[in-house]
C-alpha cells in the first residue's frame, strides 16, 4: 500500500472517530439534561418543602410570604385531571375499538380519522384553552371545574386514542377470528378479546394522558380560573399546580418564588410516580394476555 | 338481543369516531367566528404586518408577536435538530443495546415534563446562564430574558419529538442496506451518511417539522423565560413576546378592552392555522415515507 492510500485511510478513520464522538456527545447531552432539570429543580425545591406546604390551603397573605400551603392547587389538579382523563377514556376506548373492529384498520376511515387524530396531538394546549373559552362564552359559563375538565379532556383525547390504537393493531388478527367463528358478535369480541389482549397498552395510554392533563396550564388558564378554596363543585373554580407555580414564580417576593420551586417539585414527583407506576402495572395486568 | 347490542354499539361507536375530524373543523370555525369582530374593522395586512399594538386606542399589530415566535422557534430548531439527529444516529447505530433500553425511558420522561416545569428551570438556570455567561462573552448587556433563553428551553422541550420520529424513521431503513454497505469497506459512519440519512433524508424533514409546530405553540415555559417586551427582536439576546404568550398574559383583560378579545382570538387562530399546516405538511411525508417501506 502507498502513503497516499495510507493517509487516505487514516482521515477515513479519524472522520469516523469524530462523528462517532459527536453523536455520543449529542446523545449525552439529551440524556444528562433531564438529569440537570430533575436536579436543578429537587435542589433548589428541598430547602422550601415542609409538610404544612403540602396540607393546607393559602392563608391570608401567602402571595406575599406569609402562612399557608398549596393543597387547593394539589387537589385541583387531581380532581381536575382524573376527570378529564375518564372523560377522554369513555370517548377514546370506543373510538379507539371502531377502528379496530367494525373497519378495517387500513380502511378509509381508520387513516383520515388517525390522520386528524394527529392533527389534533400537535394542537397548542393555548389553542385548547382559546377554544374553551369560546365554547364557554357561548354557553354562558363561568370558568369552573367542569369547563376545565372538559378542555383537558378534549386534549388528552387524541393523546389517549392514538396510544390504545397503537396496541390494538397489534393484537393479532387470528384471536378475533377465533372469537368470530365462535359465533361471538363483533362487539363480544371487541370487549371480551381485544380489550383484555391490550390492556397493558390501555393503561398506558391512560396514565400518559393523566400526565399531560395534569402538567398542562395553557388550556386552563382561560378555563377553570384560580382560587384558593379547594373546589367543592363542578361549577366552582379550581387551582391547579401548574398555575400556582407559575403565579407564585411571578411574584417579587424570594420566599413565593421558594415556594414555587418546591411547587414545582410536587408536580415533578406525581409525573415522576405515575410513569413509574405506569411501567410497574402494565407488567401486572399482562395475566389475562394470549401471548 | 346480542345483535341489536351489536348494532347500537356500532352506531354508538361511529358517532365518536367522527369526533376528531368535527373537533379540528369545530376550533377553526370558533376562533374565526370569534376574531371575525376584528377582522371586519381591520385588514388582515394591517393585523399581520404592523407592529402597533396600543390595546386602548384600537390598534392591534401582531407583527412583533409573530416576529418573536419565529425568532424563539428557528433559534430553539437551529439547537434542537442537529442534536436530536445525531443523538437518534447514536442510538440507533452506534450505541449498545443496554444504552438503547436505558435511553428509552429516559426520552419518554423528558416528553411528559410539564412545560411549567421547564420554565421554572429555565428561571433558575438557563436565564442567569445567559445573562451573566453568555451575553457578556458576546459582548452585549442582556437580562437574560432573552429568545436565546427561550429557544434553549424550547429545543430541549423538542428533543423528545424529534428523536423519536427520527429514531422510527431510521429502523424503516432495511439492515441488508446498511450491511451492503458495510460490505463494500465503508466505514460506519459513511454507511449513516450515505445509506441511513440518505434514505430517511425526508423522514428527518417531517421530525423537524413536527418539531417546529411543537415549538411554535408552546406557551408556559417560553413565556417565563423570553421576557414578554411587545418589539421586534433585533438580536438572539433581546427579549420577545411569542404569540402564546400574548394570549396567555392578557385573558384577564381581554374583556375590558373593545376587540381585544377578538385580536387575542385571532392570534390564536393564526397559531391554529400555522401549526395546522405543517402538521398536515410532516404527517404527508411520514406516510409517503411509510407506505414506500411497505
Amino acid at each position: 500500500m502507498n502513503g497516499r492510500a495510507d493517509a487516505r485511510l487514516g482521515r477515513r478513520k479519524r472522520t469516523e472517530l469524530f462523528f462517532r464522538a459527536l453523536a455520543a456527545v449529542s446523545a449525552a447531552v439529551v440524556l444528562l439534561s433531564l438529569l440537570l432539570i430533575l436536579g436543578t429543580i429537587l435542589w433548589k425545591a428541598v430547602p422550601a418543602l415542609s409538610l404544612s406546604m403540602l396540607t393546607q390551603t393559602p392563608r391570608g397573605g401567602f402571595y406575599l410570604g406569609k402562612e399557608g400551603g398549596i393543597l387547593n392547587a394539589i387537589v385541583g389538579s387531581l380532581e381536575l385531571a382524573l376527570g378529564a382523563t375518564a372523560l377522554a377514556f369513555l370517548l377514546s376506548l370506543p373510538l379507539a375499538l371502531y377502528l379496530n373492529v367494525y373497519k378495517g384498520r387500513a380502511s378509509k376511515t381508520a387513516v383520515w380519522t388517525r390522520f386528524f387524530l394527529d392533527v389534533l396531538w400537535g394542537v397548542p394546549s393555548i389553542v385548547y384553552g382559546a377554544f374553551g373559552f369560546v365554547v364557554m362564552l357561548a354557553l354562558g359559563l363561568r370558568a369552573s371545574l367542569l369547563a376545565g375538565i372538559l378542555t383537558v379532556a378534549l386534549l388528552e383525547l387524541p393523546i389517549m386514542t392514538r396510544a390504545i390504537d397503537e396496541v390494538m393493531r397489534l393484537v393479532p388478527r387470528e384471536l378475533t377470528d377465533a372469537s368470530a367463528s365462535l359465533g361471538a358478535t363483533r362487539f363480544e369480541t371487541a370487549l371480551k378479546v381485544l380489550v383484555r389482549q391490550s390492556a397493558p397498552g390501555i393503561l398506558t395510554g391512560v396514565l400518559l394522558a393523566f400526565g399531560r392533563g395534569i402538567g398542562d396550564a395553557a388550556s386552563v388558564l382561560f378555563t377553570a380560573g384560580f382560587t384558593d378554596r379547594i373546589p367543592g363543585s363542578l361549577a366552582d373554580p379550581a387551582a391547579t399546580l401548574p398555575l400556582a407555580i407559575f403565579f407564585q414564580l411571578g411574584t417579587p417576593f424570594p420566599e413565593v418564588q421558594q415556594r414555587a420551586y418546591a411547587s414545582a417539585a410536587v408536580l415533578t414527583l406525581i409525573i415522576l410516580v405515575i410513569s413509574l407506576a405506569g411501567r410497574a402495572m402494565s407488567r401486572k395486568v399482562t395475566r389475562h394476555v394470549v401471548k | 338481543m346480542r345483535l341489536l347490542k351489536d348494532a347500537l354499539a356500532r352506531r354508538g361507536m361511529g358517532l365518536v369516531t367522527a369526533l376528531p375530524g368535527v373537533l379540528v373543523l369545530l376550533i377553526v370555525v370558533g376562533l374565526f367566528l370569534k376574531s371575525k369582530a376584528i377582522l371586519g374593522v381591520a385588514p388582515l395586512s394591517r393585523l399581520l404586518f404592523s407592529s402597533a399594538w396600543h390595546p386602548l386606542k384600537g390598534e392591534f399589530g401582531l407583527l412583533a408577536f409573530i416576529a418573536g415566535t419565529v425568532w424563539v422557534t428557528v433559534t430553539a430548531l437551529l439547537l434542537a435538530v442537529p442534536v436530536s439527529i445525531l443523538a437518534a444516529v447514536y442510538l440507533s447505530e452506534y450505541a449498545p443495546r443496554w444504552v438503547r433500553e436505558a435511553a428509552k425511558p429516559v426520552i419518554d420522561l423528558l416528553a411528559g415534563l410539564p412545560s411549567v416545569v421547564y420554565g421554572v428551570w429555565g428561571v433558575l438556570l438557563v436565564v442567569p446562564f445567559v445573562g451573566n455567561v453568555l451575553a457578556p462573552l458576546a459582548g452585549v448587556y442582556s437580562s437574560g430574558y432573552s429568545i436565546l433563553a427561550g429557544g434553549i428551553v424550547l429545543a430541549i422541550m423538542t428533543f423528545p419529538t424529534i428523536i423519536h420520529v427520527t429514531l422510527e424513521v431510521f429502523s424503516t431503513v432495511p439492515l441488508s442496506l446498511r450491511e451492503a454497505s458495510l460490505s463494500l469497506g465503508a466505514t460506519k459512519w459513511e454507511t449513516t451518511r450515505h445509506v441511513v440519512l440518505r434514505k430517511g433524508a425526508q423522514g428527518i424533514l417531517a421530525a423537524s417539522v413536527l418539531g417546529f409546530s411543537r415549538a411554535f405553540g408552546e406557551t408556559m415555559a417560553v413565556l417565563m423565560v423570553v421576557g414578554n417586551v411587545p418589539a421586534v427582536p433585533r438580536s438572539l439576546f433581546d427579549p420577545g413576546y411569542p404569540l402564546p404568550a400574548l394570549i396567555a398574559n392578557n385573558y384577564g383583560e381581554m374583556m375590558s378592552v373593545p376587540r381585544y378579545d377578538a385580536a387575542l382570538m385571532t392570534a390564536a387562530l393564526v397559531l391554529m392555522l400555522i401549526v395546522l399546516f405543517f402538521n398536515v405538511l410532516a404527517r404527508s411525508i411520514l406516510v409517503r415515507v411509510e407506505r414506500r417501506v411497505r
